[in-house]
């Protein structure tokens, strides 16, 4: 199966829960585990060759311009961990079937998952390091979704909350170091990264990016000191928790550290850094972990504590550290996950899952008294089982290392952590399943159906086999892995077995065994202990720090951002004007190469009206209705000088647009006050005019520089006019850039346009919703109304116009293409068509003899479009690629048929019903009952004339 | 002729900044409709003057076309512009037959009264 499909197979079952829960909870769990199972049978298809040492490689450029590529690549590193990922992903979809209770929505739940699973399988089979960086921060954000699924607890909200603060802030710091690390290389792919080994080491700015990597991995692995979020997380249901802290989440820091392991690792820095680190987190984790009585948050402690464990061993930098390391992730991967629905079990059947309230479960419960204790002792590292396999391994390396030429330092740590560990591995055996029986627990405790114990009983077989017969299950996995791990080197000598003959290791076990005895049986006095020593306690500290960043935001938000618009204005106006200043005064401008027009007498005339009339609205803005009719003049104006300079489309859009826009506004004015009362000081008023005038001074000169200069570059608008005829079949350039050229743009334009008109109509109706009805109802008209609200000579006039009006619309459509006109016009041209019967016959009569609905106008128009342009697709072509022909139909003359006709459609539909719904939404305001029973110029003889006190205001 | 235009723009741009600056909705969006007017005029002169040009190609003979791109670009934004113009009337209307009140800045006492955020 091709790695693209098993990296999208998750995301593409993702779907599926979220939809079938409607037919059961059984079939959304069986969706999601039935993707998961593809995917795993697809990865498991290359297993012959992976452990061959082969790399599967699949490469796709997805924007090579920026080095992001979509490729991937599977060797054994990837394998191993995309083998946990789904193979525990996997019995976590059956665990959690039976664990979640009827109230959860579970196909959420699954969603989830599957996002996050495939976000996991992602990163590990990723070969450029920026798409591994987008499946990273994916991993933070779906398990935000997953650690937050109870939410409507609190810890739930608050644990998903720093889990994403914390692992979401270390991989922006991850970003930083890749991109440094792509930049030493020249390249952001993983294979070519892997082999320059000396050219990071030496470059100077190995340290920043290893730092800054580190960070990432650091914080996603759950290392000291941001080992906090872990335990915190750990109100995610247990499902989650098995799967994000054994398998897949906190690993995905030791993944990545071992992928870079080739060409980071080795160096002093690597050393200090990581190793330690480890080692510390290890033994705090180890420590802290002993002194929970939540089982889950010892899990989570003692998941930290391995997580360290690992992380020390690939801080050592050798080979056979780094062999253990990958040994011990498998091991503890499977008993981890064990422990985990263990704990789950528990909880679930006995009601709670505090130690204290625990105890004498073995007979209640043997099923899981058995599960249970194999694994936990695993995590002790007892023999034969396979933890202790790995520990002995880790034993054994320490023995060698010096850290500042102590020898004594990392083994003494090493084997102190080791004591804690077993000793809180006894703890969860004994304090939970030995000792007497109770008859206080808060449910009675019996073993699970099958479904909730199958997959841990699984995980614990392998646990034991794997510990009885490692060399022969995995240990072809851990070759090919750890030979993947280390570059592709040779390996070093070790030997997965049980007994190695009387080593320091061996003696070093059997001290943390007796250690870990030794201290639980003084677990009750070093408890009083523990509880009496100060600790600072993380949360509060977290929480410390987000409040002082959130006080800061807020004091900063509601400085700059106080709600005075017209204070916004101002800053917004002379920052830019003075930025174009600095322009202007720093660069250098060309002399003037063009030729000016002279001026006419009747542009002269215009520019005479044009400003006259703006003046006239700046002076006497106080009376809105009088400025309304000044900016029609304006309007009006514009119109003829974009006909006057070779605009002809312009100017019939223009006008157009003009007459609806003021029909608007006019109605607007209709509910608004009719006047501006004067509320700025003197002062004020000559500051904004001061700061207008300069702004006007600005633009204008800007745009007399640029009209008196040729093009600084050539212009593609030539290429336009070339290929216009030729390729889109038209002669109207401008209609052939709108609708073939830049489609997209315009087709981009028809969805906002139609958005527009449906955030007006919703805002129309939520205000009609409120009290605001009632207001309208009785509220009196500004001016004297007409006694005639539907005068015969208009009502006439407009409805022998409306076919007239609709021939012109279809005739600007169809000549658009070659001659001034197109789907725009056409649009506004009906639209006003429309407008001029609400208003001669009013809108209620309108209404009732019109057959379609703007919002599916709009609707029809997208459509229309998007059809058009997909159907560039059935021909091999790209999206809104457009065809042509000619037909030749006598009599009639030849004409041209065009796809781009059919875009055409789309935007003159999307036009009109996004200009007839926002007109139509506002007319609503001016609705009052008694309106239906006019009948304008219908004779009708049986009619009562209506009384007089019914005659409204008409729109 | 430049002239003309450019002072044109000139004077709409600072009439529409002028009352965009005042603090009452409805001169706000007729300031907005001259701000509209001047960038039009502004895009579309960027294509610099042509009279008797228009973009229309001529089968029979060779003549001077003007630049259609800023057209189509400033086509598109005068019907945009509509759009536009008609939401913030709708917003500012709304705005106004709700509260009473047509001022566009909020007050200290708005701030106060204001539904606090989540903590």
């Amino acid at each position: 199966m091709s790695l693209f499909l098993i990296a999208a197979l998750p995301f593409l079952g993702a779907v599926f829960p979220a939809l079938l829960i409607r037919a059961g909870r059984n079939a959304a769990a069986s969706a999601a585990g039935l993707t998961t199972f593809l995917a795993l049978m697809g990865l498991l298809i290359h297993s012959p060759a992976v452990l061959r040492g082969e790399v599967i490689a699949a490469r796709f450029d997805w924007m090579p311009g920026l080095g992001l590529n979509a490729n991937f690549m599977l060797d054994g590193l990837g394998f191993l961990f995309a083998l946990l990922i789904l193979g525990i992903g996997l019995l976590i979809i059956l665990y959690a079937r039976f664990y979640l209770s009827r109230e959860d929505p579970m196909g959420q739940f699954y969603t989830y998952l599957l996002l996050f699973q495939g976000a996991m399988v992602g990163i590990v089979l990723s070969d450029n390091i920026l798409l591994l960086l987008i499946f990273w921060e994916l991993t933070s954000l779906s398990s935000f979704l997953l650690i937050g699924y109870w939410k409507h607890l609190p810890e739930g909200r608050q644990g998903a909350r720093m889990a994403l603060a914390v692992t979401g802030g270390g991989g922006l710091a991850m970003i930083a170091g890749m991109l440094i690390l792509g930049n030493i290389v020249g390249s952001y792919d993983l294979s070519v990264i892997l082999q320059n080994k000396e050219l990071i080491q030496s470059s100077p700015h190995y340290m920043p990016a290893l730092i800054l990597i580190l960070l990432g991995c650091f914080t996603k692995s759950a290392q000291f000191p941001f080992h906090f979020w872990l335990p915190h997380a750990m109100a995610a249901p247990t499902p989650v928790s098995a799967y994000l802290h054994s398998a897949t989440m906190v690993k995905a820091g030791l993944f990545l550290m071992a992928r870079m392991w080739p060409v980071l690792a080795g160096t002093d820095a690597w050393f200090y850094i990581v190793a330690t680190t480890g080692l510390v987190t290890m033994l705090l984790g180890a420590v802290i972990a002993l002194f929970k009585d939540d089982l889950k948050a010892l899990l989570a402690f003692s998941t930290v504590s391995h997580l360290g464990l690992v992380t020390m061993l690939l801080g050592f930098g050798t080979k056979f550290a780094a062999v253990a390391a990958m040994f011990h992730i498998i091991n503890h991967a499977t008993f981890k996950a064990a422990l985990f629905m263990t704990a789950g079990i528990v909880d679930h059947e006995t009601g709670t899952r505090d130690v204290k309230r625990l105890g004498g479960l073995r007979h209640l419960m043997p099923i899981t008294f058995t599960i249970g204790t194999i694994a936990a002792l695993s995590m002790a590292g007892l023999p034969p089982l396979n933890g202790f396999l790995s520990k002995e391994m880790m034993l054994e390396e320490t023995v060698h290392t010096t850290w500042l030429n102590s020898h004594c330092l990392v083994p003494g740590l090493a084997v102190l952590a080791a004591v804690f560990s077993a000793a809180y591995s006894f703890r969860f055996v004994s304090h939970v399943f030995l000792g007497p029986q109770r008859d206080d627990y808060p449910a009675k405790p019996h073993d699970p159906p099958v479904g909730l114990w199958l997959a841990p009983a699984f995980l614990v077989i392998l646990v034991v086999l794997i510990g009885l017969y490692s060399a022969a299950i995995v240990g072809p996995l851990v070759a090919v892995v750890s030979s993947a791990v280390i570059g592709g080197e040779k390996l070093p000598y070790y030997s997965l077995k049980l007994w190695h003959g009387f080593t320091p290791a061996l003696y070093m076990s059997v001290v943390a065994t007796l250690g870990g005895l030794f201290l639980l049986a003084l677990h009750r006095r070093g408890e009083q202990i523990w509880n009496a020593l100060p600790r600072p306690e993380a949360k509060v500290i977290f929480e410390a720090i987000i409040n002082a960043f959130t006080r800061l935001s807020r004091l900063i938000t509601d400085e700059l951002h106080n709600g005075v618009l017209s204070r916004y204005a101002v800053i917004f106006v002379t920052f830019t004007v003075g930025l174009g200043y600095y322009a202007y005064s720093t660069g250098t401008i060309g002399i003037e190469t063009r030729v000016p027009l002279p001026a006419q007498i009747i542009p002269i005339i215009g520019w005479i009206c044009l400003v006259g009339a703006t003046l006239g609205i700046m002076w006497f803005h106080r009376n809105r209705l009088l400025s309304l009719v000044l900016i029609g003049v304006v309007g009006l104006i514009v119109s003829i000088a974009f006909n006057y300079l070779s605009a002809p489309d312009l100017a019939l859009t223009q006008i157009s647009v003009e007459v609806v826009t003021m029909i608007l506004l006019l109605l607007s004015l209709n509910f608004l006050p009719t006047e501006t009362p004067w509320d700025s000081a003197p002062a004020r008023r000559w500051r904004d005019a001061a700061i207008s005038v300069v702004a006007g001074i600005g633009s204008g000169a800007l745009i007399y520089a640029i009209m008196m200069r040729d093009f600084a570059f050539p212009t593609i608008s030539d290429f336009h006019l070339a290929n216009s005829y030729k390729g889109g079949g038209g002669t109207n350039v401008v209609n052939v850039i709108l609708v073939d050229f830049r489609g997209f743009d315009t087709f981009g334009e028809i969805i906002v346009l139609g958005i527009a008109a449906l955030i007006i109509y919703a805002l129309t109706e939520s205000v009609l919703s409120t009290n605001v009805r009632g207001y309208l109802l009785n509220r009196k008209p500004h001016w004297p109304q007409s006694g005639d609200a539907h005068p015969l000579m208009m009502v006439v006039v407009t409805r022998v116009m409306m076919p007239i009006a609709l021939m012109v619309g279809a005739y600007i459509f169809f000549r658009g293409h070659n001659q001034p006109g197109g789907g725009f016009i056409a649009g506004l041209i009906v639209a006003i068509a429309y407008l001029m019967q609400y208003m001669a016959s009013g809108y209620t009569w309108a209404i009732e003899r019109q057959r379609f609905y703007y919002h599916g106008t709009i609707g029809w128009g997208v459509l229309i479009a998007a059809a058009t342009g997909l159907g560039a697709w059935f021909n091999e072509r790209p999206f809104l690629t457009s065809d042509f022909g000619y037909i030749n139909w006598p009599p009639l003359e030849e004409f041209e048929w065009a796809t781009a006709m059919l875009f055409d459609t789309g935007v003159f539909l999307a036009v009109l019903g996004a200009v007839m719904l926002a007109l139509d939404s506002l007319s609503r305001f001016a609705w009052q009952p008694g309106m239906a029973q006019e009948f304008p110029m219908d004779i009708n003889p049986l009619r009562d004339d209506p009384p007089e006190e019914e005659e409204k205001e008409q729109v | 002729m430049e002239a003309l235009v450019a002072s044109a723009v000139g004077v709409l741009t600072a009439a529409g900044i002028f009352l965009i600056l005042r603090r009452r909705t409805f001169p706000v969006i007729l300031g907005l409709s001259l701000i509209t007017y001047a960038v039009n005029v502004f895009l579309f002169a960027t294509g610099r003057l042509a009279l008797n040009a228009p973009a229309v190609l001529n089968k029979y003979e060779e003549v001077p076309y003007t630049d259609p791109l800023p057209q189509a670009l400033v086509l598109t934004a005068i019907v945009i512009s509509f759009g536009m113009t008609a939401v913030i009337v709708m917003i500012a209307l709304s705005a106004y037959l709700s509260s009473k009140d047509d001022h566009i800045d909020m007050t200290a006492q708005d701030c106060v009264d204001a539904p606090g955020e989540d903590a």
